[in-house]
C-alpha cells in the first residue's frame, strides 16, 4: 500500500490515542476510552504491517500473536495488589524494546554506509551529486528495504541528527529499562523473577550523584564520540552507562516514593518512543510518544505537589533534609481488641476509613467492602478517605476498592473529606501510617514536615489496624499511634478484620 | 494496703467515693477496700452490692478512718475528719486548698499526705482523673434537666392539632465543659440554643455543639487568651464587659432560659445577668446559674436556693447539681479516683508510691511528708497549644481585584516569556536542522501541548488506570520495530522480532489490565 494511505491511518490512531487519554475524566467515560486507545493501536500496527517498508509480516503476526498470549495471561492473572508491579515490569519491556530498534537502525546506518562504499559511492549522500551519481546511488538504495531505504536517502545533517536521535532513544530506552527492573523489585519485595534481592530502602552505592553525573558526563563523552565517527563501542559504552545510571538513580529512591517513581518511568518511556519515532521518521511514534511523555512528568508533577515535596528532590533519591532534631513522641501505644472496635462502631453514626498500603498488603479490601455493607445497612454513613499517595501508585487504593465493590461515590479524596474529620465519630485506619501523621503539621523537623496528611487525629476516636508497633515506610515515629482518642488494634488487616465483621450487628 | 470510703457527713451529699465497680478495679491494683455502712445509700449503691463486690462493710466512720491507709472523698473534709488522719495515711478528695488553708494546716500537723482531686493538672495525660471536668458534665446536663423541670413548654417547637408551639431559646453562658455539656444536652432537647465565651477559640466547639455563637464586635488585640490561663477563661476587661452586657440586655427579652456556667479561676464569679436583664425576662423564664456557690452569674442568684422572682422568673442557684445526679456522678468520680490510684500505684501491688516527680501527682498534692505543697510549681507541659491569633485579614473587593489583577499579570509574563524563550530556540533549531526534522518536530511539540493539557483534567482516581493505559500506548514502539524487521541483515531482524515480541505483551497485558480496573469501578 501506499505511504499516504499508512500516514491517514497514522492521523486517525493518533486522534483515538488523545480521546482515549482526554476520556479518562470520568469513570464512566474511562470506559469508552479504553475501546478507542485498543482500537488506535490496532489501526497503527495492521497499517504499519500493510503499509510500505514491512517486511517479514507473517513472523510479526505470530510474535504480536505469542506476545499478547503471554500479555492477556499476565493481565488476567495478576492480583490487583500487585498492579503496580506489573505496570513497572511492563515499562521495562518498553524500554529494551526501544534499546533494541535503537541499535537496530545504527545497524542499519553502517550497512547502507557498506553498501555504497563498496559501490565506489560516497555516503552519506552529498547535497549536490552528478547525475551519474545519484542513478548509481539509487540503484544501490534499491536492495534495501524499509527503514534502510530511508537512510539510504539521507545527506549528512540528516545522517547526524538520525545519531543524535537514536542514541537518544537508546539512552532514555536503557534507563528506563533498568529502572523499571529495580521499581520492579523493590514494589513487589521479593521477586521470584529476578535473580537478586532488592533492598526497598534508599540505597546509593559510595559517590552517590557524583557516580550518576560521571555516568551521565560518559554518555555524552560517547555521544560525541560517535557522532564524530559512527563507532559501535561508541554506543555500546554510553548503553551500558544509560543502563547503570538507571539502576543506580531509581536504587536511591524510598519505596515511598515509587508511585512519582513509577510515573516518572512512564514519562521515560514515551519519550524513548519519540526520539526512536524521530530517527525512524515516524510521525505517529513522535505524536504518541511525546503524549506520553509528557502525561507521565504531569502526573509525576502532580504527585510530588500532593506530597509537598520538590520534583527534583524526589527524582534525585532521599527526603529534603531537616534540621535540628525530630521532636520526641510521649506516651504509649494503648491496644484494643475487636470487641473493642465492634462496640465503638455499633455505636458511631460517622464513620471514615482511611486505607493504606498495609490493606493492599493484606488483600484486606473485600473484608474492609463487606464491613462498609453491613455498616451502610445500619444506617451509617461510612466514607473512605483517600490520600493522593496512599499505596505504592496513584489511585491505587481507589482501584482496589472498586475492586472489592466499593461504590466510588463514597470514596473521596483529601481534600474533600479533611474537614469532615471533627464531626466524625470513628475513623478506622487501616494499614497506612505516614499519610496520617500528625507530625507532617506539628514538627518543622520531621522529614515529612509540610506535607498534607489526613487529619484523622480530629475524629472522636480513631483505630488504627497495624501490623505492629513499627514504623512506616519512610521510617518516622507517628504520634497519632500515641495520642488519647487513638487505640490500635493490632494484627494482620484482614485478620484483624475478619475477626471484626462478625461482631458488627 | 487498704483503701476505703467513708459515708459523706454533709447533709445534702449524696455521692460516694468508691461503687463497687470502681472497687473491683482497686481491688485489680491489689488493694483491699472498705466502705462505711450505707455510704452509697443514696447514691444507690447498696451495702449488699458492696459485699458482692467483695467489699469490707465497716460499721461507722470513725473505724473506716482508722483501718484504712487511703482515705477517698468526695467533699473536703471536715475538721473532725481531718483530725483522724494519721502519719502516713492518704487523703484523696475535693479540697480547694486556697479556700481551706487552715484544714491544710492541720493535715500537715498530722504528717498525712492530702490529694485534692480539684487540683489535678488539665493535661492530656490526666484527664482520665479530672474530676471538675467529670462533674461540670454531669452538672450542665443536670442544669437543663433543672430548667426544664422549672420551664412551662416545650423545649422543641411543634406544630400541632391543638396549635404551634414555639421552641425555647436557650442562652448558655460560659463554654466551659460544663457550659458545653449544656449546650449538649439542650439542642438535643430540641431548643434554639445560643452561648457565649469570652475566650474566641472556644467559638468552633460551640458551633459543633449545635449551638450559635453570641458574637461581640471587638478588636482582637483585647481579647483575652484563654492559654496563659490553662484553658481556664480570665478576667476581660470593663470595655468588654460593657460590650457583653449590652449584648446580653438585647437578648434578655427573647431569651426563655438561661444557663450561667461562667467562672473565673480563684475569684467570685463575674456577675453577667444583671438585674435589669432579669426583669426584662418574660414571666415563666428560668434561669439556672451554676456558679451560684462563688456568688451566681447573675445578680439575683440565692445561693442554694429556688426562687421565683415578682416578674415571675425562676432562678434556681443549687449548688450540687452532681449531687442530684449521685448515681452517675458516683460512677464517673469512682472513675477518677480508680484512675488516680491506678497513677499511685505502679507496681499494681497495693502499695502507694507517692511520687512527687510525676507532674500530675505533684500538681494534685497539697500536703505531704509534713509540708505543705501548695501551690505547685506550674507544669513543665503547657495545658493547651498556644492559640493561634492571626487571622487572615479580610480583603476589601477592590484589594481583591487589584489581586487577580497581579496574579493575572504575572502569570502573562511568565507565559509569554516562556513562549518567547522556546520560539527563540526553535527558531534557532530551525536554522541549522534540515527541513525534514522540522516537519517531525512540529508534531512532537503539537502532541506534548495536547498531552499537557488533556492530563490535567484526569480524575485523581483513574490515575492507576492512566498510568496504565500510556503503558499500553507506549508500546506504540512496535511500529519502530515493524518497519524494521524486513531488513536484510539477520541481526537486525533478530533484535526488532524481540522488540515486537515485547510490545506485543506490553500492547494487551496495558490494554487488559485497564480494562479490568476500569470494569470495576461502579457506582452505589
Amino acid at each position: 500500500m501506499e505511504l499516504g494511505f499508512t500516514n491517514a491511518a497514522y492521523v486517525v490512531a493518533g486522534v483515538l490515542f488523545i480521546l482515549s487519554l482526554g476520556g479518562l475524566s470520568s469513570q464512566e467515560s474511562a470506559k469508552r476510552a479504553i475501546w478507542y486507545g485498543i482500537t488506535g493501536m490496532a489501526i497503527a500496527v495492521l497499517a504499519t504491517l500493510v503499509g510500505p517498508g514491512a517486511g517479514l509480516w507473517p513472523l510479526s503476526v505470530i510474535l504480536i500473536g505469542l506476545g499478547g498470549a503471554i500479555g492477556y495471561q499476565l493481565a488476567t492473572r495478576v492480583q490487583m495488589t500487585q498492579m503496580p508491579e506489573l505496570v513497572a515490569a511492563m515499562h521495562s519491556l518498553v524500554g529494551l524494546a526501544a534499546v533494541f530498534v535503537g541499535i537496530n537502525a545504527h545497524i542499519e546506518i553502517g550497512r547502507v554506509a557498506a553498501a555504497f562504499t563498496s559501490a565506489g559511492l560516497p555516503f552519506p549522500r552529498a547535497y549536490a551529486e552528478t547525475p551519474e551519481i545519484a542513478l548509481a546511488s539509487v540503484a544501490v538504495a534499491e536492495q534495501f528495504r524499509g527503514f534502510a531505504a530511508l537512510v539510504a536517502k539521507k545527506i549528512p545533517v540528516e545522517i547526524t541528527i538520525l545519531q543524535i536521535e537514536l542514541a537518544l532513544g537508546i539512552w532514555i530506552g536503557a534507563i528506563t529499562f533498568t529502572g523499571s527492573v529495580v521499581a520492579y523489585g523493590k514494589l513487589s519485595g521479593n521477586s521470584s523473577l529476578l535473580p537478586f534481592k532488592i533492598d526497598t530502602a534508599a540505597k546509593k552505592l559510595p559517590g552517590g550523584h557524583a557516580l550518576n553525573a560521571a555516568a551521565a558526563a560518559l554518555s555524552l563523552i560517547c555521544l560525541v564520540w560517535y557522532l564524530g565517527s559512527g563507532n559501535g563501542l561508541a554506543l555500546a559504552i554510553l548503553t551500558l552507562a544509560a543502563l547503570f545510571i538507571g539502576y543506580h538513580l531509581i536504587m536511591g529512591i524510598g519505596g515511598a516514593d515509587m508511585p512519582v517513581v513509577v510515573s516518572m518511568l512512564n514519562s521515560y518511556s514515551g519519550w524513548a518512543a519519540a526520539a526512536i519515532g524521530f530517527s525512524l521518521g515516524n510521525d505517529l511514534l513522535i505524536t504518541v510518544g511525546a503524549l506520553v511523555g509528557s502525561s507521565g512528568a504531569i502526573l509525576s508533577y502532580i504527585m510530588c505537589k500532593a506530597m509537598n515535596r520538590s520534583f527534583v528532590s524526589v527524582i534525585l533519591g532521599g527526603f529534603g533534609g531537616a534540621s535540628g532534631p525530630q521532636m520526641a513522641v510521649e506516651g504509649e501505644q494503648v491496644a484494643i481488641d475487636a470487641d473493642g472496635v465492634a462496640t465503638a462502631l455499633n455505636e458511631a453514626d460517622s464513620v471514615i476509613i482511611v486505607p493504606g498500603y498495609g490493606m493492599a498488603v493484606a488483600q484486606a479490601q473485600s473484608a474492609v467492602a463487606d464491613l462498609t455493607k453491613k455498616l451502610r445497612a445500619k444506617g451509617k454513613e461510612v466514607r473512605f478517605a483517600i490520600h493522593p499517595v496512599a499505596g505504592r501508585l496513584p489511585g491505587h487504593m481507589n482501584v482496589l476498592l472498586a475492586e472489592a465493590k466499593v461504590p466510588y461515590d463514597i470514596v473521596l479524596e483529601m481534600d474533600e473529606i479533611n474537614e469532615d474529620f471533627p464531626d466524625t465519630d470513628v475513623v478506622i485506619v487501616i494499614g497506612s501510617n505516614d499519610i496520617v501523621n500528625p507530625a507532617a503539621q506539628d514538627d518543622p523537623n520531621s522529614p515529612i514536615a509540610g506535607m498534607p496528611v489526613l487529619e484523622v487525629w480530629k475524629a472522636k476516636q480513631v483505630f488504627v489496624s497495624k501490623r505492629g508497633q513499627g514504623t512506616g515506610y519512610s521510617g518516622i515515629e507517628n504520634p497519632l499511634f500515641f495520642k488519647d482518642n487513638t487505640r490500635m488494634f493490632y494484627g494482620d488487616a484482614k485478620a484483624s478484620l475478619d475477626a471484626l465483621l462478625p461482631k458488627i450487628d | 494496703m487498704k483503701i476505703g470510703a467513708p459515708k459523706e457527713v454533709h447533709a445534702d451529699e449524696a455521692r460516694v467515693a468508691i461503687t463497687p465497680e470502681s472497687a473491683g478495679h482497686l481491688q485489680k491494683l491489689g488493694y483491699e477496700v472498705a466502705v462505711e455502712a450505707g455510704a452509697g445509700e443514696k447514691a444507690g449503691f447498696l451495702d449488699s452490692a458492696y459485699r458482692d463486690a467483695g467489699v469490707e462493710v465497716v460499721d461507722d466512720a470513725a473505724q473506716l478512718w482508722k483501718i484504712a491507709d487511703v482515705i477517698a472523698k468526695v467533699r473536703p473534709p471536715t475538721e473532725e475528719e481531718v483530725a483522724r488522719l494519721e502519719q502516713g495515711k492518704l487523703l484523696i478528695s475535693f479540697f480547694y486548698p486556697s479556700s481551706n488553708e487552715k484544714l491544710m494546716e492541720l493535715a500537715k500537723d498530722k504528717g498525712a499526705s492530702v490529694i485534692a482531686m480539684d487540683m489535678v493538672p488539665r493535661i492530656s495525660r490526666a484527664q482520665k482523673m479530672d474530676a471538675l471536668s467529670s462533674m461540670a458534665n454531669i452538672a450542665g446536663y443536670r442544669a437543663v434537666i433543672e430548667a426544664g423541670n422549672n420551664f412551662g413548654r416545650f423545649f422543641t417547637g411543634q406544630v400541632t392539632a391543638a396549635g404551634k408551639v414555639p421552641p425555647a431559646k436557650v442562652l448558655v453562658v460560659g463554654a466551659g465543659v460544663a457550659g458545653l455539656a449544656a449546650i449538649g444536652t439542650s439542642t438535643s432537647l430540641g431548643a434554639i440554643t445560643y452561648a457565649f465565651d469570652v475566650r474566641p477559640e472556644v467559638a468552633e466547639q460551640i458551633e459543633s455543639m449545635g449551638a450559635q455563637f453570641v458574637f461581640l464586635e471587638f478588636e482582637d488585640s483585647e481579647l483575652p487568651d484563654g492559654a496563659a490561663t490553662g484553658g481556664y477563661a480570665p478576667p476581660s476587661s470593663p470595655e468588654f464587659q460593657a460590650k457583653q452586657l449590652e449584648k446580653f440586655r438585647e437578648l434578655a427579652p427573647e431569651i426563655d432560659i438561661v444557663i450561667c456556667t461562667a467562672l473565673i479561676p480563684n475569684r467570685p464569679a463575674p456577675v453577667l445577668w444583671t438585674k435589669d436583664m432579669v426583669e426584662a425576662m418574660k414571666p415563666g423564664s428560668v434561669i439556672v446559674d451554676l456558679a451560684a456557690e462563688r456568688g451566681g452569674n447573675c445578680e439575683l442568684t440565692r445561693k442554694d436556693e429556688k426562687f421565683v422572682t415578682e416578674n415571675g422568673v425562676t432562678i434556681v442557684g443549687y449548688t450540687d447539681f452532681p449531687s442530684r445526679m449521685a448515681t452517675q456522678s458516683s460512677t464517673l468520680y469512682g472513675n477518677n479516683i480508680r484512675h488516680m490510684m491506678f497513677d499511685l500505684t505502679p507496681g499494681k501491688d497495693g502499695q502507694v508510691v507517692h511520687n512527687m516527680a510525676d507532674d500530675v501527682i505533684r500538681g494534685a498534692t497539697v500536703a505531704h511528708a509534713g509540708e505543705i505543697t501548695f501551690p505547685p510549681p506550674p507544669p513543665k507541659v503547657a495545658a493547651i497549644a498556644v492559640q493561634k491569633k492571626e487571622k487572615p485579614k479580610e480583603l476589601t473587593p477592590e484589594e481583591k481585584r487589584a489581586a487577580e489583577v497581579a496574579a493575572f499579570r504575572s502569570e502573562t509574563k511568565f507565559q509569554v516569556g516562556l513562549l518567547a524563550v522556546g520560539g527563540a530556540l526553535l527558531l534557532l533549531a530551525g536554522l541549522f536542522t534540515p527541513a525534514s526534522f522540522m516537519q517531525h518536530f512540529i508534531v512532537f511539540t503539537l502532541a506534548c501541548f495536547v498531552g499537557f493539557q488533556v492530563i490535567w483534567n484526569v480524575a485523581h482516581s483513574l490515575h492507576t488506570p492512566l498510568m496504565a493505559v500510556t503503558n499500553a500506548i507506549s508500546s506504540i514502539i512496535i511500529l519502530g520495530a515493524l518497519v524494521q524487521i524486513g531488513s536484510g541483515s539477520i541481526l537486525v531482524s533478530i533484535l526488532a522480532a524481540l522488540a515486537v515480541f515485547m510490545a506485543g505483551i506490553n500492547i494487551f497485558g496495558g490494554f487488559l489490565v485497564t480494562r479490568r480496573m476500569l470494569a470495576m469501578f461502579q457506582k452505589s
